[in-house]
C-alpha cells in the first residue's frame, strides 16, 4: 500500500487488513502508557486547506503514539495566503523531508494531484465532495466492534440519512460498507443525491427505521435551504431527522452514529445521550486506531508494535 | 521562397471528389492541376506521396489568447500551431483582455495575424461588450471591417431578449452568431459532465440538458427572426437530434463538433487531471457515438478545435479552479482520422470547405483544387500514425490530453497564399 486517498484504493482485502491491524492499536491504545516506537524517525505532515479539529487531532495523535513526528499546515497561517500554488507548497514541505502527507482540501481530487509531486505517501483526510477513507474506516471498525462483526457486514441493513449529494462520509461508507457485505440504503430527496446511486433509495425514513441495524445521519448543513434543496431546516427535521419518536422505532440493538459535527435539532432532534444505541464518542475514540493502522500500514518497516521504554 | 511551388505524387480531395494529380502552384493561384506534371527550375517541389492534397482547413474556433493572455499563447504560436495543423486559416474566438468587441481590438488580432504570416487569422467578436450579455456590440461596425463570425464564448447569451434582439439586429448584415450553449444556471460550480461519473468522483456536473435548453431556444429563435445561427461544440446526443430536426426543416441553423468530443469521454477525469477539463464537457460514450454520427450524416457541419491553450501552472490548480479547455490545432487531423469512420472526402470536408462557407472566407479558403483557385492548401498523409511530443508543439502551452494516444493522420505541407507555411511537418517561420 503506497497510498490511503479512497477506499477503492485498498479494497475489501485492504479495507480488512487495517481493520485488523486497528484492533491492534486500539489494544495499544488502551495501555496505560499508550505510545510504541513503531514509527520513530518518520515524519507525518497535517496539510489542511480546509479547517478541520477533529480529523487533524486524530491524526495528530494517531502519529503520536505510533512516535511519529508530526507537522501541521494550516492554511490561514500560510504561503498560501501569499499566492503560492499547491504545487509549490507541496513540493516546498517535501523538500524538508516528509514521510507522509495528510491532506484535507476542499477541492475533490487533490491527493491525486498531490501524489505526482511528492514520493511521500498521500492519506487523503477529506478531498471535496470525494472521499473520506480513514472515517469510512472508523466507522467500519466501529459497527464491527459494536455489533461483534469481525467477520464482515454480510446481511447488515445501514441506512444513511441525509444530505449524501455534498458528502464525501457518504461517499466512502458507501463503498466500504458495501465492500463488507451490507446492504445499504439511502434516505433523502433527490435534491440531497448525487445523479446516480448503485444503492437502494428511499425518502421515507419511518419505512426503513424499524429493520435497520444502524443508521447513520448526516450533517445538515443550513446553507442548502438557500440553494433550494430542501425548503426549510424544520421541514427536513420532520421527513429526515431523528425525533424522539423515530428514536422509539429503532430496533433495540441499532446503532445510531454520525460524523460530526452535529446540528442538534436538525439531523439530530434528540439527546444522543439518551440513546442507548448512539456510538457517536466510540467513533471519534476508534478513529485514532484505524489512522495509527493507516499510518503503521503506509509508512512501518515490519517492527513489532512494542511498549516504549 | 520560391513563387513557384509543385506538389507531386499526391491524390487531390476536394468537392469535386477524389483523384491522382500534381499540382503547380504559381504566384499564390492554382496554376496547374494534372495527372503528372514534369517539374521545371523554378519549381519548389513538395512531396506528396502517400498523401492527400485538399484545399486548406478552416478552424471556426480558435483561441489565440492575444491579447490579453499572452503567457498561454500569442497570435503567432498559435498561427505556428494552426499551420502545422494544416489550417490556412482560423476564426479567433473575442474572449481575450480587452474582448473583441471593438473595431481598434478586432483589427490589432488581424493584423498580428498578418504580422506573423503562418495563417489567415480572422477574427470574431463578441455578440455582447465585454461578453457581458447586458449590451450588443457594435455588430454593424464590425461586419463593416470584415468581421463575420459573432459569440460570446466561454459564455452563452443568457438573456433571450438580448438573444433575439442580436438576431433581429443581425439578420441583414449577412453575419452569423455562434452560439457557446450553456444555460449557467443549470452549471453554477460545474467542473465535470454530469452522471454516472461525477457522483462517483464527487464533482459537480454540468447536465446536458444545459446546453440543450440553449440549442432548442435558439433553433426557436432562428425560426423566429430568420437570421442564422451556428452552435459551437455540440456536445450531447440530444443536441444533435435538435439540430437534425432544425435542418429537416430547412432552418439556418449550422452545428460544428470538436475533435475531443468525438475521442474522449468522461470516465478519464477519474484521476483528477485538469488535461480533460473542457466546456463543454467531456460526455458519455452514447454522446460520443451520436457526435460521430452527426458528422457523419451532415448534420453537424464542421469539426472546429475550440484549440484552448492554459499555461500549466493554472492547470495544475486543484480541479474546481483550472480553467476549462484544451489544445486542438496541431493533433484535430489526427483525431479525426483516428476516431470517425466516415469517407476520407467527409472528414475533410468538415475540416475544410464546410467550416470556410460558415466563417464567410469560402471566397479564398476551402476552395477546389483547381486552376485559378486561391493555393491556400492542405498535404497530408491520411494514413501516417505518430503521437504527441509535448516539447515538439508549436503551441506556447503543452495542455493537450492527446498524450502517449496514437493519432492518425499527419500534416506534412502548408500552403498559404501560394507559400509554404509548413514544408515536411516544420513551420516555415
Amino acid at each position: 500500500m503506497r497510498h490511503f486517498r479512497s477506499i477503492d484504493e485498498v479494497g475489501t482485502d485492504g479495507v480488512t487488513r487495517l481493520l485488523d491491524l486497528a484492533d491492534h492499536m486500539a489494544e495499544v491504545n488502551r495501555r496505560p502508557n499508550p505510545k510504541v516506537p513503531a514509527l520513530r524517525g518518520k515524519t507525518v505532515c497535517n496539510v489542511f486547506f480546509e479547517d478541520s479539529t477533529r480529523t487533524r487531532l486524530s491524526f495528530e495523535t494517531a502519529a503520536k503514539r505510533l512516535s511519529a513526528d508530526i507537522m501541521n499546515f494550516g492554511v490561514s497561517s500560510s504561503s498560501v495566503n501569499k499566492g503560492e500554488s499547491l504545487r509549490d507548497t507541496i513540493e516546498t514541505i517535501a523538500a524538508m523531508g516528509v514521510d507522509a502527507f495528510v491532506i484535507r482540501h476542499g477541492s475533490s481530487g487533490v491527493p491525486w494531484q498531490v501524489e505526482q509531486w511528492t514520493d511521500a505517501a498521500v492519506v487523503n483526510a477529506g478531498d471535496g465532495w470525494h472521499a473520506h477513507p480513514t472515517q469510512a474506516l472508523l466507522d467500519c471498525y466501529t459497527i464491527r466492534t459494536a455489533l461483534h462483526r469481525t467477520g464482515g457486514f454480510d446481511g447488515l441493513k445501514i441506512a444513511i440519512v441525509g444530505d449524501v449529494k455534498h458528502s464525501r462520509v457518504a461517499r466512502s461508507d458507501i463503498r466500504a460498507f458495501t465492500l463488507l457485505g451490507a446492504d445499504v440504503t439511502l434516505v433523502a430527496p433527490r435534491t440531497l443525491l448525487p445523479p446516480t446511486v448503485d444503492v437502494p433509495v428511499t425518502t421515507d425514513l419511518d419505512d426503513v427505521i424499524g429493520d435497520v441495524d444502524v443508521l447513520y445521519l448526516l450533517r445538515m448543513q443550513r446553507e442548502r435551504m438557500t440553494e433550494s434543496l430542501v425548503p426549510s431546516l424544520r421541514e427536513y427535521t420532520a421527513r429526515f431527522g431523528l425525533t424522539p419518536a423515530r428514536a422509539v422505532a429503532l430496533p433495540e440493538h441499532a446503532l445510531i452514529m454520525h460524523p460530526g459535527p452535529m446540528n442538534r435539532g436538525v439531523e439530530m432532534a434528540v439527546d444522543p445521550g439518551e440513546l442507548p444505541g448512539a456510538v457517536i464518542t466510540q467513533q471519534v475514540t476508534n478513529g485514532i486506531a484505524v489512522r495509527m493502522a493507516v499510518l503503521f500500514e503506509l509508512l512501518g518497516s515490519g517492527t513489532e508494535l512494542e511498549d516504549d521504554e | 521562397m520560391s513563387e513557384q511551388i509543385l506538389i507531386i505524387g499526391g491524390r487531390v480531395v476536394d468537392q469535386a471528389g477524389e483523384r491522382r494529380a500534381d499540382v503547380r502552384v504559381t504566384d499564390g493561384r492554382v496554376a496547374e492541376v494534372a495527372e503528372t506534371i514534369e517539374p521545371v527550375d523554378a519549381d519548389e517541389v513538395l512531396d506528396a506521396s502517400e498523401c492527400v492534397v485538399s484545399p486548406g482547413f478552416v478552424d471556426l474556433h480558435t483561441h489565440l489568447r492575444e491579447p490579453g493572455r499572452e503567457e498561454a499563447e500569442t497570435i503567432e504560436t498559435g498561427s505556428r500551431a494552426a499551420a502545422r495543423g494544416g489550417y490556412t486559416c482560423v476564426v479567433a474566438m473575442p474572449n481575450t483582455d480587452p474582448t473583441q468587441d471593438s473595431v481598434s481590438v478586432v483589427e490589432f488580432v488581424r493584423r498580428q495575424g498578418e504580422a506573423a504570416g503562418l495563417c489567415d487569422v480572422r477574427p470574431s467578436g463578441s455578440i455582447t461588450i465585454g461578453r457581458a450579455g447586458e449590451q450588443l456590440s457594435p455588430l454593424g461596425e464590425l461586419a463593416a471591417v470584415g468581421v463575420h463570425l459573432f459569440t460570446d464564448d466561454g459564455d452563452g447569451v443568457q438573456d433571450p431578449l438580448l438573444m433575439r434582439r442580436a438576431l433581429e439586429y443581425a439578420a441583414d448584415l449577412g453575419v452569423v452568431l455562434a452560439q457557446h450553449c450553456e444555460v449557467k444556471r443549470l452549471t453554477e460550480g460545474a467542473v465535470m459532465h454530469e452522471g454516472r461519473c461525477c457522483s462517483t468522483f464527487g464533482l459537480p456536473g454540468w447536465p446536458s440538458i444545459a446546453e440543450e435548453l440553449m440549442v432548442y431556444r435558439d433553433i426557436e429563435l432562428v425560426r423566429l427572426t430568420g437570421a442564422p445561427v451556428h452552435i459551437l461544440h455540440l456536445s450531447t446526443a440530444r443536441s444533435v437530434d435538435l439540430v437534425r430536426a432544425a435542418k429537416a426543416e430547412g432552418l439556418a441553423v449550422t452545428a460544428e463538433a470538436t475533435p475531443h468530443h468525438i475521442s474522449l469521454t468522461d470516465e478519464l477525469l477519474v484521476g483528477y487531471s485538469a488535461l480533460y477539463k473542457v466546456n463543454p464537457p467531456l460526455r458519455t460514450l452514447p454522446d460520443v457515438t451520436a457526435v460521430r454520427a452527426g458528422l457523419a450524416d451532415g448534420t453537424i457541419d464542421a469539426i472546429a478545435t475550440d484549440h484552448a491553450p492554459h499555461a500549466p501552472e493554472t492547470k495544475e490548480q486543484p480541479l474546481d479552479q483550472a480553467p476549462p479547455g484544451m489544445l486542438g490545432l496541431e493533433t484535430a487531423l489526427g483525431v479525426s482520422l483516428a476516431h470517425l469512420d466516415m469517407p476520407l472526402a467527409d472528414v475533410v470536408a468538415a475540416l475544410s470547405w464546410k467550416p470556410a462557407e460558415i466563417a464567410g472566407v469560402a471566397d479564398l479558403h476551402g476552395r477546389p483544387v483547381a486552376p485559378g483557385e486561391p493555393a491556400n492548401l492542405t498535404v497530408f498523409d491520411p494514413t501516417a500514425e505518430w503521437e504527441v511530443v509535448p516539447a515538439r508543439l508549436a503551441s506556447k502551452s503543452r495542455n493537450t490530453p492527446f498524450i502517449g494516444i496514437p493519432l492518425r493522420g499527419k500534416v506534412r505541407h502548408t500552403v498559404l497564399n501560394g507559400t509554404a507555411t509548413v514544408l515536411d511537418g516544420e513551420a516555415m517561420r
